[in-house]
């Protein structure tokens, strides 16, 4: 009789972390202590809390243990799996409450969770995802089952229509527009496609989708498939995803084996199966006409639109293409109705929007919110602000085809309009938070540099167009820039945003657009008075040693890998610029902070 | 899959066993589990509160989970049982068996069964 469920996290993030590594020690302790017919091991997708992986959850008492190491196991399963007690130092609580009568608090009462609402990822971290049985308790298949026995195509529709749903992989589409569309198509054939290649760097809320609930795509996609009238659906994911992938596999053949893949599926005479493709890490790919493109076995390059997909995609016919996280939604538009789904979120976007955050913050991992909720509370509440006493500068959302969001704007609420109005975008869910230390114009090439490698080359703007931005941006960090240059990145900017093919391109400079916007100054300071005021870009700094202060220990000359520092014992030593490299190795190790870079 | 009623079996058949993960906690049975309470058979109890409250169909609100030794020793196997309007009522010397009248009596029927609390033994 199983008495209590251990549930680890097999996502990525705690995979890395070393998870494997605990439930194989989990698996003996269990043995050696005989406690293996009444405690289960389960593993399950992301929780979303990576930065404090791996991560255990007991239930019935819903103990959250973080940063569990295998050498913490025989401890866990002695004290409180055998005894009952809880092991306080591996307990996750921010809330600041001391626990009552010896229960930690609830993940929900925890700032990290508090805040957030779990549509998309509410099967994560709660199921096995390689059992379809648990995903069939959570009340899985049962919105495909409701749809064949009680809906008509256009009832499907209706509902997601009315629910506001829009695509959650960019653009916001409508996706019961979208669905419209296709189904208005004439054709013998049509395609149901999901866009899983999570390109933007930092992003990875598709994958926890993938690794957590694989089912809950397969589901959607198969409605998706009797609303437009389809029969066959692709999956174009990354490479790159190996433990997604493997799940997917495993989902899809349990769903045929279970006859709700295949032909007749509940007896209602519809039939739909499933094909994986996989990606070879193109970011261009992750736009929908490359993307079909390359399924159809080509080099993945866009092609114009029109004709948009929903007339002409996948080998010429009829097709829809939508991200995971926008079907992770249907299932449960379709079991709880399209007011209840309508009922959370703003104006304009409704439900919810899962975030990968990541930079400067305290809580880096994954967080699903209502629409509305805004920046403040995401980075300072639910992510627990930006680590090391720092103060927040800005947040990327939208990767590379995205803009920054600067601190004066902390307080505008996360969706789909606000964002485009700021100058930034929701983007497939990039978070990516900026403290003083980061320099803007050094960002803005990061993400230029990255859309310069994966710019397809097939159009002119992008290909060539991106290029010379950075060399602009490359100037000014070089400290060779001059005022004009301004003027040229503004209005090239311009002409690669609207004379490019693909949304690559389109979006491509959007984060200097937005850092030029909000953080001009900055630019300037490194154009004319040739100082990266937040001290990253190496070329416009220098290094110094006060002398005042140094007390001659020789350590910083011991570590210079150039060669650079010289001077006697107990006298105070000198930096030769000409030799210096910018490393910062002197900086760590100085004990008298004699040393400052300007 | 040919109808919703072979998807509706699998998951009654599920319901029991992932019920332990969504259980609301609106009642805990809390077993002594520390080495006193272990000697005195705290185990067979344990299992026979979860076996009794899953066949009752109750494991979406009740959690059993155990705890460590709160002190007398003497009169384990320790049962607390916290519902939400009551005040905590502490069983000891528990048996299996007594542990599937607690179960009939007060936690399905909401009746204390006062002859086996700590307030009837005789300290």
């Amino acid at each position: 009789m199983i008495r209590s469920h251990v549930l680890v996290c097999g996502g990525t993030g705690c995979t890395s972390s070393g998870s494997q590594a605990i439930l194989a020690k989990l698996e003996e302790e269990l043995k050696l202590k005989g406690l293996e017919e009444e405690i289960k091991l389960v593993q399950t997708g992301c929780f979303g809390l990576c930065a404090l992986g791996p991560i255990m959850i007991v239930y019935p008492e819903g103990t959250f243990y973080s940063q569990v190491t295998p050498e913490d196991v025989p401890e866990i399963v002695e004290e409180h799996l055998l005894k009952g007690r809880l092991v306080d130092r591996l307990v996750y609580n921010d809330t600041g409450d001391a626990k009552k009568d010896d229960v930690a608090p609830s993940l929900n009462d925890t700032t990290f969770y508090k805040k957030q609402k779990r549509v998309a990822l509410r099967n994560c971290g709660v199921i096995n995802p390689e059992n379809i049985d648990e995903y069939i308790a959570m009340n899985g298949y049962f919105a495909l089952a409701k749809v064949l026995g009680e809906m008509t195509p256009d009832d499907v529709i209706k509902v997601i229509n009315d629910s506001g749903l829009r695509g959650r992989g960019g653009g916001g589409f409508p996706t019961g527009r979208k669905w419209s569309f296709a189904k208005a198509s004439v054709s013998d054939k049509k395609y149901v496609v999901c866009n899983a290649d999570e390109g933007d760097p930092g992003a990875f809320m598709d994958r926890s989708v993938l690794e957590g609930d694989p089912h809950a795509l397969i589901e959607a996609m198969a409605i998706a498939a009797y609303a437009i009238g389809s029969d066959e659906g692709w999956v174009y994911v990354r490479a790159e995803y190996p433990i997604a992938v493997r799940r997917l596999q495993i989902a899809i053949e349990q769903a045929r084996e279970y006859g709700l893949l295949g032909e007749n599926i509940f007896g209602s005479g519809f039939n739909f199966d499933l094909h994986i493709r996989l990606g070879a890490g193109a970011f261009v790919c992750g736009e929908e006409t490359a993307l079909l493109t390359s399924i159809e076995g080509n080099r993945g390059e866009p092609r114009t639109r029109p004709p948009f997909p929903a007339v002409k995609g996948l080998w010429g016919k009829p097709t829809i293409v939508n991200n995971v996280e926008t079907y992770a939604n249907i299932a449960q538009i379709i079991l709880n109705g399209a007011e209840w789904f309508s009922s959370m979120g703003t104006e304009t976007s409704k439900g919810t929007k899962v975030f990968a955050l990541g930079g400067k913050i305290t809580n880096t991992g994954l967080v699903e919110i209502p629409m509305g909720t805004t920046l403040r509370e995401v980075v300072e509440e639910i992510g627990g602000g930006v680590p090391n006493g720092k103060k927040f500068k800005a947040a990327q959302t939208g990767g590379p085809s995205g803009g920054c969001i600067p601190a004066s704007l902390i307080d505008t609420p996360i969706d789909y309009d606000n964002l485009i109005k700021i100058g930034s975008m929701m983007g497939s869910g990039g978070l990516i938070v900026m403290d003083e230390d980061s320099c803007m114009v050094d960002i803005a090439k990061f993400f230029l540099e990255f859309t310069v490698d994966e710019s397809c080359g097939k159009c002119a703007p992008c290909r060539i167009g991106t290029v010379r931005l950075l060399e602009i941006l490359n100037k000014i960090t070089d400290g060779n820039g001059e005022m004009e240059d301004l003027d040229k990145l503004e209005e090239l900017a311009n002409y690669i945003k609207s004379a490019s093919l693909c949304g690559l391109g389109q979006t491509a400079p959007n984060p200097v657009i937005s850092t030029l916007r909000y953080f001009r100054d900055e630019y300037i300071a490194h154009i004319v008075d040739k100082k990266c005021p937040a001290g990253v870009c190496k070329k416009l700094l220098s290094y110094e040693i006060v002398a005042d202060k140094c007390k001659g220990c020789t350590l910083c000359s011991r570590v210079c890998p150039a060669n650079a520092i010289t001077g006697k014992v107990k006298e105070a030593h000198v930096i030769d610029k000409t030799k210096c490299v910018k490393c910062g190795a002197c900086i760590e190790k100085c004990k008298f902070g004699a040393i400052i870079k300007k | 899959m040919k109808s919703i009623e072979e998807l509706k079996a699998i998951k009654a058949k599920m319901a029991d066993k992932v019920a332990v993960r969504n259980t609301t906690g609106d009642t805990r049975i809390v077993v002594g589990m520390a080495t006193c309470g272990i000697a005195a058979g705290a185990r067979p109890v344990l299992n026979a509160f979860v076996e009794g409250v899953t066949a009752a169909g109750l494991a979406d609100t009740v959690a059993v989970t155990q705890t460590g030794c709160i002190g007398i020793c003497q009169y384990e196997p320790v049962v607390e049982v916290y519902t939400k309007d009551q005040e905590k009522v502490t069983y000891v010397k528990m048996t299996p068996d007594r542990a599937k009248e607690v179960i009939e009596k007060h936690i399905k029927g909401g009746e204390v069964v006062a002859e086996y609390t700590i307030g009837a033994a005789k300290i």
